[in-house]
Formats: C-alpha cells, structure tokens, sequence
C-alpha cells in the first residue's frame, strides 16, 4: 500500500510547530475553536455520551478503554462532588503527543475538559502533568488565564448556567503516577503508590468523589466529535472498533524519528518505519520493534507487518499501548536494552507489592550479569521464572510492564542471551 | 519562629487552596514552590510546610522522598539531567553520560567541589523523537550529541 492511500484527514499535526497557534486568537479562528463547547450546552448528557460511543474513541494514554463508556460509568445519582482529570503524565518510555498537544493546541484540551465536565457533572477538573514538563504546565497555564479570562472557564460559562475549574497539577517524577489510581493519590497529596480496585475512580476517585481519569489525546477528540458527530469520527479510522487519527510517536533507530499523525489501523508497522520514518538509520538492518511504549512486548521483524492498532497487536502478543513506538537496528545490543527497559521498571517500582519490587531488581542484577558476560547457563530460566512470578501478580499493571518485555525479549532473542553467556562477553561491547 | 518561605510563596498557596477540596492536596504544589526559592528542601523547609499544611513533617518527607524531582540534598548551581531511557539510549546518550564524566570529573548523582554542576541518569522525558535529551534546570534541550553537549556547557563557564 502506498502512503497515500493510507493518508487522510489530521486533526492535530499541522498545528504542531507552530507558536501561534497555542493563542486563543488562533484557536478561535483557525479551529473553530468553542463552537463545540456552544453547541454541547445545546445537548443533554446522554446524547454527548451517545457521540462519544458511536465515535468509537478509545483511551489514547494505553489500555484503549472506549472513552464514552466510561464517561457512562458515572453514578448520576451520586450527591458527592464529581471531577474530571486529565492524565498528563506522559511518562511512558518512548511517548511524546501529549506534549506537543498541550504546548501547541492547549485550548483543545481545555475545551475538551469543560465538555468532558459538563457531561459528567464535575465542576472541577485537573490537569495533572508531569513535573518535567514546567514549560508546557506554563504555557497550560496562560491558556486556561486566557480561558478565564473570556467566559470559556470559571462560573456559567457562556451564559450556560455550568460552571467549571480547571487547574494545573504538576507530578514530581513517578512514572507510577501515570497510573490513574497512582496519579489520583498524587493528585491528593500522598505518595503516589497505586490503590486497590474496586472501587474503580467513576465510583470513589479524587477526595472520594466519582472521577474519569482520561488522557491528554482522548480529551482533545472530544471538540472534534461533538462539533462533527460521532460517526464522521469513526469514519476516520480504518479498524473497525478504533476511531480518528492517532498520534504514532516513533523514536530509535530510523531517518526520521518524530510525531506521525495516521488513521487508527491505517497503517503497518512495516509502512511506518520504511515508508514514513525513511528506513532504519545508516540503512542498517532492522533488529527488534518495540510497538507501544517500553511496556510493550518486542516484536520481531518477521512481525512488522501487523496494522498497528489495538486488536491486530493484541492478537501476536503485544500491544498498541500509548504508540511509542521504539526501533532498534543490529548496531545496538537487545541484552543491553532490556536490561536498560528492566533498571527502568526497577526504579520506578512503587514497592507496594513483593513481587514487583523484588522480582525488578532480580531481574535487573540477572540482566546485568549476563550483559557482563558473567551470565550463567540457568540465567534464562530464572529469568523466566522470576518473570512469570510477576506478571498478573500485583496490584497495578506496571508488574505486567515489567514482566511481558523480559518474556518476550528472552523468547524472541535467545541466540543473543546465549552468545553473551557462552561468549562470556557482549558481542557488542568494543 | 522566622519564617524561611518568602511571602510569594504563602500568596502562591493562598491562591491555590480553593481549588482544592482538602489542604494536603497543596503539599505537592508547595514541595514545588518551596525547591525553587531553596533549589533543594533543607528539613527546616519541610518542616515549615508541614506546619503551614497542617500534617506532620514525617508526612511530608514520606511523600518528598517518593518523588525524583524532590532534591532531598543541596544540588550544583546548573543541574544536569541526562536521560539515558531506551530512545536516548539508542541515539548516544551513554557517550553523554560518559563526556559529562570526563569534562566535569564526577560521576552520575555527584556534585563537582565548586557545587557548580550536579550530573543526574534521569528516566523518560517525552522527548524521545528529538533524543538524546537532557534537562539544565528547568529547560530541556534535545536533539544532542557530544559537540551540542559542550556548547551549552561551554556558554554557562
């Protein structure tokens, strides 16, 4: 398939770059931006909701939980103080969209949330984004003044009767804070280690109230469908289940690493890499993909010709994730790269459950050994093993990121384990 | 009792507070505020937001040591934040690492003598399509390599 049978219509990318565009000036001129807002008042709850289905959006931070769904799981009967947050911890290795969505087309993000808000009866919404990113909270920041300042945020917005806050949260550095119930914890002052479900947060989330956690990308669909329906949505996507576009962050070894904004299950992961990222770096052969953020099991390059999209990669084992996507040539050692993706894990483990904070660090000395070329004949088994002891046995799903990556990496790649173990030495090492 | 937070940062949190419904959601906010006007969180600090929030100051280190960002010792004046996560890894950034070994003489977590410059491994920024990255205090820069790295170190001596 040619790339242009595959391109269609962007929502985000051709903002991207541009400095003006983050102004309010701009989004109301060249995004149309809160005529969705407008015509939501116009709507009852149960009809946005409706859209938001029929849209077939799916939850852009990883698990690709339909985002209409959710928003149903609200108690409407609850008296307790709904919220709305935002998830903008983008701390997924190998995830880069919601940073470019926040610096250049903030206000899409902002819109998103009041209707997010609206619908689901919160008053207040957070934006919790990760500490690193103080210049894209500043300029968060300035939008959401500009937002007060013109009657789109603060009480009865635009004459609606709904009134709604939005604030910035910033993170201090846990990858586990990307986890929602993580993030809810940090949000609320606490360490943020993840609490036991249920209650799910639409039951009990931020200070106890009925909460949706969505992602930056998710929220930002939001004006696009309300203002062109649900279906006109899904007709972008080209998988049956997934709707829109969606933002591929490809990073690693390619010509031309960066953001690609593509139909959901428009394209291969074959077509990605050759045809939009110009190939592998230095024309070198392709080694190993990582699909979906860090977490995702690698595949091979006899798998590269799954549709990157959620079904298709669920079915060979890994996952779609957050669209990270992480390509790795034959110049750059697969011992040293999941021993590097495991020291991750290991620091970020939030130590809760015994499994993941033990098994991480086992895992790591154990990688580490083999990388060193004192690697033993019984290491892979016990990699195996301690693996298995993780996977599906803690409380949150960073555990399963551990544990999948060294699964895979260990089955797929062998041959590279055993040439450092029988080699006593890294094949790669100068 | 003195106080060691300057008065912007109590009009800061004053600000804040209505935004939230529960004070100790301010502790993570004010950690911020509190590490720009010290550039890390001396005891004394902490234990003066604790007394503003409310909680006991074992209640804040319990949570200021579950967050990197947190500097719980001094750092140099130009921290140094390399990340060496798989994208940055695979486009050099262990030579990074090991160029800011050589040049400032000290290793990953240390401090020069003239506590000039702190060096730090850091995780995933979310700059992986402009890897290798790095952080100088606040500011990112992306896109590097050894010659780029020298540069920007070149024009803070």
């Amino acid at each position: 398939m040619s790339k242009s049978a595959a391109s269609g219509e962007t929502l985000y990318i051709q903002h991207f770059g541009n400095e003006e565009a983050r102004s309010l000036d701009y989004y109301l001129k060249q995004m149309q931006g809160y005529t969705a807002l407008k015509k939501a008042f116009g709507m009852k709850a149960e009809q946005i909701i409706d859209e938001v289905k029929a849209s077939n959006l799916r939850g852009r931070g990883g698990a690709g939980f339909p985002t209409g769904t959710k928003w149903g799981f609200i108690p409407k009967a609850s008296q307790k103080p709904k919220y709305l947050v935002c998830n903008a911890d983008e701390s997924e290795p190998g995830t880069f969209k919601d940073r470019d969505l926040m610096r250049f087309t903030p206000h899409l993000l902002i819109e998103g949330m009041v209707i997010g808000g609206y619908t689901i009866g919160a008053h207040t919404g957070y934006i919790y984004i990760r500490g690193e990113y103080t210049r894209e909270a500043k300029l968060l920041r300035a939008a959401i003044d500009e937002a007060y300042a013109n009657g789109y945020l603060g009480k009865n917005i635009l004459g609606s009767g709904f009134s709604f806050d939005l604030t910035v949260h910033r993170g201090a550095g846990a990858y586990i804070c990307g986890e929602e119930t993580g993030l809810l914890n940090s949000l609320e002052g606490k360490r943020g280690e993840p609490r036991v479900k249920p209650p799910f947060p639409a039951q009990a989330g931020a200070f106890g109230g009925p909460t949706i956690v969505n992602n930056v990308e998710t929220l930002t669909a939001i004006p696009f469908i309300v203002n062109q329906g649900g279906k006109w949505f899904a007709s972008l996507g080209r998988a049956e289940k997934s709707g829109g576009t969606r933002l591929f962050c490809v990073s690693g070894q390619v010509k031309k690493p960066g953001l690609y904004e593509l139909p959901s299950g428009g394209v291969t992961l074959r077509q990605l890499i050759y045809d939009y990222c110009g190939g592998i770096l230095g024309d070198k052969k392709l080694r190993a993909v990582i699909p979906g953020g860090s977490s995702a099991p690698v595949l091979t390059p006899d798998e590269i010709d799954v549709v990157l999209d959620i079904e298709p990669l669920m079915k060979i084992g890994s996952m779609l994730g957050s669209a990270g996507v992480m390509v790795v040539s034959e110049d750059y050692c697969l011992v040293r790269l999941i021993w590097r993706i495991t020291k991750f894990y290991e620091h970020e483990s939030c130590g809760q459950c015994t499994p993941c904070r033990e098994g991480c660090k086992w895992m790591k000395d154990v990688l580490w050994r083999i990388e060193s070329g004192k690697g033993r004949d019984q290491d892979l088994a016990l990699l195996l093993d301690i693996a298995e002891n993780i996977n599906g046995k803690t409380l949150c799903a960073l555990g399963d990121a551990a544990a999948g990556p060294v699964l895979s990496f260990v089955r797929k790649f062998k041959a590279d384990f055993e040439a450092h173990i029988r080699g006593k030495r890294c094949p790669h090492a100068p | 009792m003195a106080k060691l937070l300057s008065k912007k940062f109590y009009d800061e949190m004053q600000k804040l507070e209505p935004r939230y419904p529960s004070k100790v959601a301010l502790l993570l906010p004010s950690l911020h505020a509190a590490q720009e006007e010290y550039g890390w969180l001396p005891p004394e600090v902490m234990d003066e937001v604790a007394a503003y929030i409310g909680i006991h100051p074992a209640q804040v280190r319990e949570v200021a040591s579950f967050y990197t960002m947190y500097n719980l010792k001094p750092v140099g004046k130009t921290h140094i934040k390399i990340c060496t996560n798989v994208a940055c890894s695979l486009r050099g950034a262990e030579g990074l690492i090991k160029h800011c070994e050589k040049r400032l003489g000290i290793k990953p977590g240390e401090t020069t003598k003239d506590h000039r410059f702190t060096v730090h491994e850091e995780e995933c920024l979310g700059a992986c399509g402009t890897a290798p990255a790095m952080m100088l205090n606040d500011d990112y820069h992306e896109n590097l390599d050894v010659r780029r790295l020298d540069e920007i170190l070149d024009k803070l001596s």
